[in-house]
C-alpha cells in the first residue's frame, strides 16, 4: 500500500455508487436545501429568523443529531409503510421477519433521537416530524421495496460514517457507534437476500479495496436524499460541521 | 502467570470437556480475565521486541495495536479456512474468501497506518485456533469442522465489531477515526453474513437468537458457552440515559437488538485469549 492511507484527508472515502442507480428512483427533488445562502457568519438566532419557518439543522453536535434524526425519521416512515403493503404481506418468511424487524430497530432510532435532542436543546431547534412522499416505490413489488431498503441502509452506514468525526461529545460518538453496526447489519442482511451473488453483503460497490466501508459527508447525504424526492418537508443544513 | 500455564488452568477443567458442557468456561473467564491480560500480554510484540500494547504512544496507538491484533486474528483464520478442504464450495466459500479479502487488507492498512505514523506495529502472534483442543476447524476428518469454522467465525466478527466500537472514543480526534469507523461497519457486514451462513446450515435462519442482529445477550443456538463473553453486554436497553423499552412501543428483544455495545479492551484480549498460542 503506497501514500499516507491515514492522512486527514476528506477526500478519501469515495462515494462509489450514485444513490440514484440502483434504485432508479427518478423522482423530483424535494424542497431539501433550497436555502442555502445564508452567510456562515451570520449568527445562528438571525439565521433562523431570516428564514422564516424553514427549520435548520443547527450547528455543531446538535446539528449531527438532527441530521442523524432525520434518517431515521425517513427509514422509520419506509419500513412502516412496507409493512402495510402487498409485497410485505405475501413476502417469504425470512424477508418479512427482517424487515418487521427492522421496522422496529429503525422506530427505535428515530425515537432515540428525538428524545435525546428534545433533552439537550429547546423545542425549536428540534427537527420536526416530517413528511415523507413515497410514491416513487411500489409496496406491491419485490424489487422495489428490497432495492430502496438496500439504498436507505447503505446510505445510513456511509452518513454515520461520514459524521463520526464531525461530533465532538465522546457520548455522542459512541452511540452513533452502536447505532451505525445495526444499520450495516440491516444492509448485509438484505443485500444477501436479495442482490444475486455471494459476496454481495459486503459488495465490491460499498468496500473498497482497503476493505473500507462507504462514508460520505452529511451534505452529500442530504443532497442525495434530496434527490429521492422522498421528504417533503424542506429543511436546511447551512450550520453543519464540515470537518 | 504466563499465558501456558493459564491456559493448562483453563482447559484442562474445561475446554476439553464436549461443548454442551463447557458452561465452567464461562467462569474461568471471570476468574482469570485479569491473569490472562497480564499473561496475554508479552504475546504481543513489536519489531524491537516492545511490547506493543504497553508503549507510551497514548490510547489512540494502542487502540490500533489492538486492532491490528484482532484483524491479525480474522485474516488468517480466514487463509486456514479456505486452504483447509472444510469449507463448502458455493457460497460457503465465496463468502469467505471476500471476507478474507477484507480482513487481509485489514491488516495491511493498519500495519501501514502505524508505520505512517512512526509506530512500530504488533508483530502477528502466534494463534491457536483449536482453543487447546477445543476446536478442530481446519481437520476435514472432524465431523463438525464447518460448523466451527461458522461458530468462530461468528464470534470473531461479533467481537470485531464490538472491539472497534470500544475504541472510538480514544481515537476521537485523530486522523485513524474514519478509517477504523469504516472497517467498523465492515466487520458488521460481515457479522451479519456469517450468522445468516450459520443459522441456514443449522436450519434455524428464522430463529430470533439467530438473526443477522444480536437479540439481550443471546449468542444463539449451536453457540458454545466458551463464545459468551463475546455477547455479555449485547442485552443493554438504556441509552445515552434513556430506557428505550420505557419509551417506545417495543421490548427489550427488538431494543437490544437495535444497538450493539462497545468492549472494552481488556474484555477483548480475554475473548481472545484462548486463540493465543504464545508461549512467552
Amino acid at each position: 500500500m503506497e501514500g499516507q492511507p491515514l492522512s486527514k484527508k476528506r477526500d478519501d472515502f469515495k462515494s462509489r455508487r450514485h444513490f440514484l442507480k440502483l434504485g432508479g428512483l427518478a423522482v423530483a427533488g424535494s424542497g431539501l436545501l433550497l436555502y442555502s445562502c445564508i452567510p456562515e457568519d451570520e449568527p445562528f438566532a438571525q439565521q433562523r429568523q431570516s428564514e422564516g419557518d424553514v427549520f435548520d439543522l443547527g450547528s455543531g453536535d446538535l446539528g449531527i443529531l438532527n441530521f442523524a434524526y432525520a434518517l431515521e425519521q425517513l427509514e422509520a416512515a419506509f419500513y412502516t409503510r412496507v409493512l402495510d403493503g402487498a409485497y410485505w404481506a405475501g413476502a417469504s418468511p425470512i424477508e418479512r421477519l427482517y424487515l418487521e424487524d427492522i421496522r422496529g430497530h429503525e422506530v427505535i432510532h428515530r425515537e432515540f433521537f428525538k428524545a435525546a435532542i428534545n433533552a439537550v436543546a429547546p423545542p425549536e431547534q428540534v427537527l420536526p416530524e416530517l413528511e415523507f412522499d413515497f410514491s416513487g416505490v411500489d409496496f406491491s413489488n419485490r424489487d422495489s421495496v428490497l432495492s430502496t431498503s438496500i439504498l436507505l441502509e447503505d446510505t445510513g452506514v456511509a452518513a454515520y460514517n461520514g459524521a463520526g468525526d464531525l461530533i465532538d461529545l465522546t457520548l455522542y460518538l459512541q452511540l452513533a457507534g452502536k447505532i451505525v453496526s445495526v444499520e450495516a447489519r440491516h444492509a448485509a442482511a438484505l443485500r444477501s437476500v436479495y442482490l444475486p451473488g455471494f459476496t454481495e453483503f459486503a459488495g465490491d460497490d460499498v468496500v473498497d479495496e482497503q476493505g473500507l466501508d462507504v462514508a460520505r459527508r452529511p451534505q452529500t447525504i442530504l443532497q442525495e436524499v434530496g434527490n429521492t424526492g422522498f421528504i417533503v418537508t424542506p429543511f436546511t443544513a447551512n450550520n453543519l460541521p464540515t470537518e | 502467570m504466563d499465558i501456558i500455564k493459564f491456559l493448562d488452568g483453563f482447559t484442562t477443567e474445561k475446554l476439553t470437556a464436549r461443548m454442551s458442557s463447557r458452561r465452567g468456561a464461562l467462569a474461568a473467564f471471570g476468574v482469570f480475565g485479569t491473569q490472562a491480560l497480564m499473561a496475554a500480554a508479552p504475546c504481543f510484540r513489536t519489531a524491537s521486541g516492545k511490547e506493543a500494547l504497553k508503549q507510551s504512544n497514548g490510547a489512540a496507538v494502542n487502540a490500533l495495536q489492538l486492532a491490528l491484533i484482532l484483524e491479525y486474528l480474522e485474516a488468517e483464520f480466514y487463509i486456514k479456512a479456505l486452504d483447509s478442504g472444510v469449507l463448502p464450495n458455493g457460497r460457503p466459500e465465496a463468502v469467505y474468501m471476500q471476507i478474507s479479502k477484507h480482513e487481509t487488507a485489514h491488516v495491511e492498512f493498519l500495519k501501514a497506518g502505524l508505520e505512517g505514523a512512526g509506530v512500530e506495529p504488533v508483530f502477528k502472534p502466534e494463534f491457536d485456533y483449536t482453543a487447546d483442543g477445543a476446536f478442530a476447524p481446519f481437520d476435514t476428518s472432524n465431523p463438525d469442522a464447518y460448523l466451527q469454522l461458522l461458530t468462530l467465525a461468528q464470534a470473531f466478527e461479533d467481537t470485531g465489531v464490538r472491539a472497534y466500537k470500544g475504541q472510538a472514543g480514544n481515537l476521537q480526534g485523530t486522523p485513524f477515526l474514519m478509517p477504523a469507523l469504516r472497517i467498523h461497519s465492515v466487520e458488521a457486514r460481515h457479522a451479519a453474513e456469517v450468522r445468516r451462513l450459520r443459522a441456514g446450515f443449522l436450519d434455524i435462519s428464522l430463529d430470533e437468537d439467530a438473526l443477522p442482529w444480536i437479540t439481550l445477550d443471546n449468542r444463539g443456538p449451536g453457540m458454545p458457552p466458551i463464545t459468551q463473553p463475546v455477547y455479555d453486554g449485547e442485552e443493554e436497553v438504556v441509552q445515552g440515559g434513556v430506557n428505550l423499552v420505557e419509551l417506545t412501543e417495543f421490548g427489550a428483544v427488538e431494543v437490544s437488538q437495535s444497538y450493539d455495545e462497545p468492549l472494552a479492551t481488556q474484555e477483548v484480549l480475554q475473548i481472545i485469549a484462548p486463540f493465543l498460542g504464545c508461549k512467552e
